[in-house]
């Protein structure tokens, strides 16, 4: 049984997002650099739990980035995981990565192959989709619990004002989210381990983008909030009402 | 040649967001020069041709048993017929649950560019470019779609629903559907409660409540005003509230037209899941709370003095 995890390289959440060259670029200046919280807390740790039960899993790591992306990559396999693949390739968009995503996958015969939600930063939610479709392979997106029985997959995952259960055969490819597992910390024999594990690099396959960021805005300022004294609260409601109709 | 826009049901009803990507795909028609038509899975309680009001000309209706539930993989096959016999160059989606699952595998089978969270019209005055979020709603990227076919999947409460006249005509569409190889087992609903992702009133508590058996007031309020009940990750992390109601940039990105947030200080990733909300109260004992920068309207003091003089208002206004 053979795990497939995607992680990506993120500006972390407090992480100033301004923009140079003309707003065409994401300003990097003094911008601390983490694993996407969905690829980390959720799809990596519950890998994780999974191998943990069953040791005869084997976990692979794969991202798509540049040689700057391997301290992520590093502190991904400081959580867990056997070894990790970097396709060489940066600056490209969803359906290029997926297609490497897809490529790696095909190679390494996976079963199961588990993305975050969406990225924190360009948060497209749509690599699971097209790896899925790329590989005529079922896809549940948004889950939020993951159970394994043999080859059989228990998902739940959240719909309009609820969830709903499914049952899939494996080989499947799953988007994961909060739910699925708690957040970790890596231990100091985790970091050591993590320096010696494979970390292969191999060279894209040559797609097309199908779409390109021209530019980027920041969204207009908020005018100034009106305050309302605590013990004329009633006064809120009637701003809502009369002035925002909001309600 | 059409704009090709699927319209998203669940147990035979229209959901809210397909009103949504109705008139937003009309417009893009109107914008084109051609064409509205609408693709819908499964039989539907709800008037179809009714519709038409929403700009669109023409629906196609698969019914198939195999189209019962959801499954990406059968739905992406059945609605690649449609576009390829419609002569689609854009298909719209909703950016909600189902259309995360379908457009991208759409977009993979078409080799069509693709891009989700769409805030706004298309620019189409030089080439074809869609304004979308990023950074969790902290900016917006406008993104390029080069290939001939387009697909955009639409933010919800992101474009306003406009309403005209017309039928559209009904027409069913004989597709190849394949077995579904997801299989559900179970759905549960909670009844009753308005869907957090389409609540066009959101009301919110953060640790400031103090624990889960405070938030009797919040239901309440909640109630009075037909709004749905979010959180923040703390909460949801201590498990006062269950983890679907956690909006944030690692939970739900939701954009109501009123967001009330009570003892929620407002960290950066919290606003980032709901500062596209167009309007934000905040109701905080901490003058200094970050939260207040993001509002438009804000009470400084306790919630639980507070709480009640707003229920009390809003009764007398019902």
């Amino acid at each position: 049984m053979k795990i497939l995890v995607c992680v990506s390289k993120t500006p972390d959440t407090t992480a100033k997002i301004a923009f140079s060259d003309n707003n065409t670029k994401f300003a990097q200046d003094g911008v601390q650099w983490i694993i996407n919280p969905y690829d980390e807390w959720y799809a990596l740790v519950r890998a994780l739990e999974l191998k943990e039960k069953d040791s005869s899993i084997t976990l692979h790591l794969v991202t798509v980035g540049g040689a700057d992306a391997e301290p992520i990559i590093r502190k991904a396999l400081a959580l867990g995981g056997d070894e990790a693949i970097r396709v060489n390739a940066d600056n490209h968009d969803s359906f290029y990565i997926a297609s490497q995503i897809a490529e790696v996958a095909k190679q390494g015969a996976y079963d199961l192959v588990f993305t975050g939600k969406e990225t924190i930063d360009y948060n497209g939610s749509s690599i699971g989709g097209l790896v899925a479709e790329l590989l005529d392979l079922p896809y549940v997106a948004l889950a939020t619990k993951f159970d394994l029985n043999g080859t059989t997959a228990t998902i739940t995952r959240e719909i309009e004002g609820g969830e709903e259960i499914n049952e899939v055969q494996l080989p499947l490819v799953v988007s994961c989210q909060k739910g699925m597992a708690e957040a970790r910390i890596p231990n100091m024999r985790g970091i050591m381990a993590a320096r010696t594990k494979p970390l292969k690099v191999v060279e894209p396959v040559a797609v097309d983008n199908l779409t390109s960021v021209v530019g980027f805005e920041l969204p207009p300022a908020k005018s100034g909030v009106k305050l309302i004294p605590a013990d004329q609260a009633e006064e809120l409601v009637r701003l809502l009402h009369d002035e925002a109709k909001a309600i | 040649m059409s704009v090709l826009i699927y319209i998203d049901q669940a147990d035979g009803h229209i959901k809210k967001a397909s009103y949504e990507v109705l008139s937003y795909g009309a417009k893009i028609a109107e914008q084109l020069g051609t064409t509205a038509e609408g693709v819908v899975l499964g039989k539907v309680q709800d008037d179809l041709a009714g519709l038409g009001k929403y700009g669109v000309k023409k629906i196609h209706q698969v019914t198939n048993d195999n189209l019962a539930h959801l499954d990406g993989q059968v739905y992406a096959k059945v609605i690649a017929q449609v576009a390829e016999k419609t002569g689609a160059k854009v298909i719209v989606f909703s950016n909600n649950v189902d259309g995360k699952a379908i457009a991208p595998r759409l977009s993979a089978k078409l080799k069509a560019g693709l891009v989700t969270g769409a805030m706004a019209l298309p620019d189409t005055s030089n080439g074809f470019s869609v304004k979308k979020t990023v950074f969790s709603g902290k900016a917006f990227a406008n993104v390029a779609i080069n290939s001939d076919v387009k697909i955009i999947a639409l933010n919800p409460n992101a474009f306003q629903v406009t309403e005209g006249a017309g039928t559209a005509e009904v027409v069913a569409f004989d597709a190849a559907v394949d077995a579904p190889k997801v299989k559900v087992t179970a759905t549960n609903k909670v009844t009753g409660e308005v869907p957090l992702s389409e609540a066009e009133v959101v009301v919110s508590g953060g640790r400031g409540m103090k624990g889960p058996e405070n938030w009797g007031m919040l239901e309440e309020l909640a109630h009075l005003l037909g709004a749905a009940l979010a959180c923040s990750r703390p909460v949801a992390d201590a498990h006062w509230r269950p983890h679907h109601e956690h909006v944030g940039q690692t939970g739900l990105a939701i954009a109501p037209n009123l967001y009330i947030a009570v003892g929620i200080s407002g960290a950066i990733q919290h606003l980032a899941g709901v500062n596209r909300s167009k309007v934000i109260v905040v109701i905080n004992k901490d003058p200094e709370a970050p939260f207040f920068k993001a509002a438009d309207y804000g009470i400084v003091g306790d919630a639980f003095e507070v709480l009640p003089k707003i229920i009390d208002a809003v009764k007398k206004l019902k």
